[in-house]
């Protein structure tokens, strides 16, 4: 009967399932976080959105300084944390399932899939940092590359 | 309710006694001969009265005998002819031709992702494999002495899913099962939620345990396809959706 799977381009389906591991129901657990963060990145999103875009002077706000202010304030500091962290995870798992159901080469799954666990490291690692030490007025820059606000030494 | 496929113009009043030509593109595929399935168009005369199934056996009786489907009561109890018409599971037997817009050719193919065997015949056994796997029967430790009571209500909770015929439309719609041929697929936890509500059965904790899976209920991303699918009107992804939130319980 290969010629018939062949003609569908597709495995018989339930050849030997695979052994329970036993461990961590990553399946279910993903399942999970993928409601869970949904809820969160709701008020998360919708916060930043609402407080960039309408309090205050609105979008007309938004500059280099008011970028530089947020990211003074623990409290965005961490409000931003999270939203990358639980918005890159949901995003990239879903990209994971796009993956299951588009790539059905076995090599060409590893491949997207390791592609993509890279980027979300790469990405998580590069934007943690960046809200963390980000500082407007570094030390020792020429004083015609810093900000207006920036104290006069 | 119906997706475009489906939907007719305005269906004019056809003359219950007046035939009407309607082509008919089969998928044809014969193991022996072919490597590939191929498309192959008939013309029948149909009553606004007849089926797809109907013209199928017109078909095979009156122009190619070759033509293999299955079919067994014709009245869409049996579950045996589902097929995919215009691109939608169906069973043949509950299609009304007119209710297809028959200005069109009227596509027929077998359904998808079980192995292709001849024209509109499938492997079925990979779908009673994992039918077989969530051990759709009743489960007890009491001897089977006297009637076990169950009250209108208790009955009524898992009612909807009694009502599956096995015909395969909703597992061959799924598109997890299209590339996934390890998950269980909706008709096998549709079977799983007829025993696991059922309030005489004692396996609930088994069969939660057996959809708690890799490949159980969390593969399924409600595509609704197999809702859509179902000839029995079954809302397999609301009892889907029920199993998963048993199974996050720890109970039914």
């Amino acid at each position: 009967m290969s010629s018939t799977t062949d003609t569908l381009g597709l495995a018989s389906p339930r050849s030997p399932r695979s052994t329970p591991t036993g461990g961590v129901n990553w399946e279910k657990w993903g399942w999970i976080y993928m409601r869970a963060s949904g809820v969160i990145l709701v008020v998360l999103i919708f916060g930043h959105l609402f407080v960039n875009l309408m309090l205050g002077d609105g979008i007309k706000g938004i500059d280099f300084a008011f970028v530089g202010g947020k990211y003074a304030a623990p409290f965005w500091q961490i409000w931003d944390t999270a939203m990358l962290w639980l918005a890159l995870i949901h995003g990239a798992n879903g990209m994971r399932t796009l993956v299951n159901d588009y790539a059905t080469h076995v090599v060409t799954q590893r491949v997207l899939k390791g592609a993509l666990l890279f980027s979300v490291i790469t990405l998580l690692t590069l934007g943690t940092l960046v809200i963390y030490t980000f500082d407007p007025c570094p030390a020792g820059a020429p004083a015609n590359l810093l900000a207006s606000f920036c104290p006069v030494v | 309710m119906a997706a475009a496929t489906l939907s007719t113009p305005p269906a004019p009043k056809l003359d219950p006694l007046k035939t009407f030509t309607v082509t008919m593109i089969v998928r044809r595929f014969n193991p022996d001969l072919d490597d590939e399935p191929t498309w192959q168009d008939f013309d029948v005369e149909m009553y606004p009265t007849d089926r797809v199934l109907d013209a199928l056996h017109k078909i095979k009786w009156e122009q190619d005998g070759s033509l293999t489907f299955r079919r067994s009561c014709a009245h869409g109890v049996c579950g045996s002819d589902a097929m995919r018409i215009n691109g939608r599971n169906r069973l043949a037997c509950k299609t009304l031709i007119k209710d297809l817009d028959i200005t069109k050719p009227i596509y027929v193919e077998a359904i998808k992702g079980l192995p292709l065997e001849k024209d509109l015949v499938v492997d079925m056994e990979p779908f009673f494999e994992s039918f077989r796997a969530v051990q759709p029967f009743l489960i007890s430790s009491s001897k089977p002495e006297k009637e076990r009571i169950q009250s209108a209500t208790q009955r009524e909770r898992f009612d909807d899913t009694t009502k599956c015929i096995l015909c395969a439309a909703c597992t061959s719609s799924c598109p997890v099962f299209w590339t996934d041929g390890q998950y269980f697929g909706p008709a096998a936890i549709v079977n799983a939620h007829r025993f696991i509500f059922d309030s005489r059965d004692e396996g609930a904790q088994v069969r939660l345990d057996i959809l708690n899976d890799k490949e159980g209920v969390w593969r399924c991303r409600t595509t609704f396809n197999c809702s859509e699918a179902c000839p029995r009107g079954i809302q397999v992804t609301q009892a889907i959706s029920e199993v998963k939130a048993a199974i996050l319980r720890g109970r039914p």
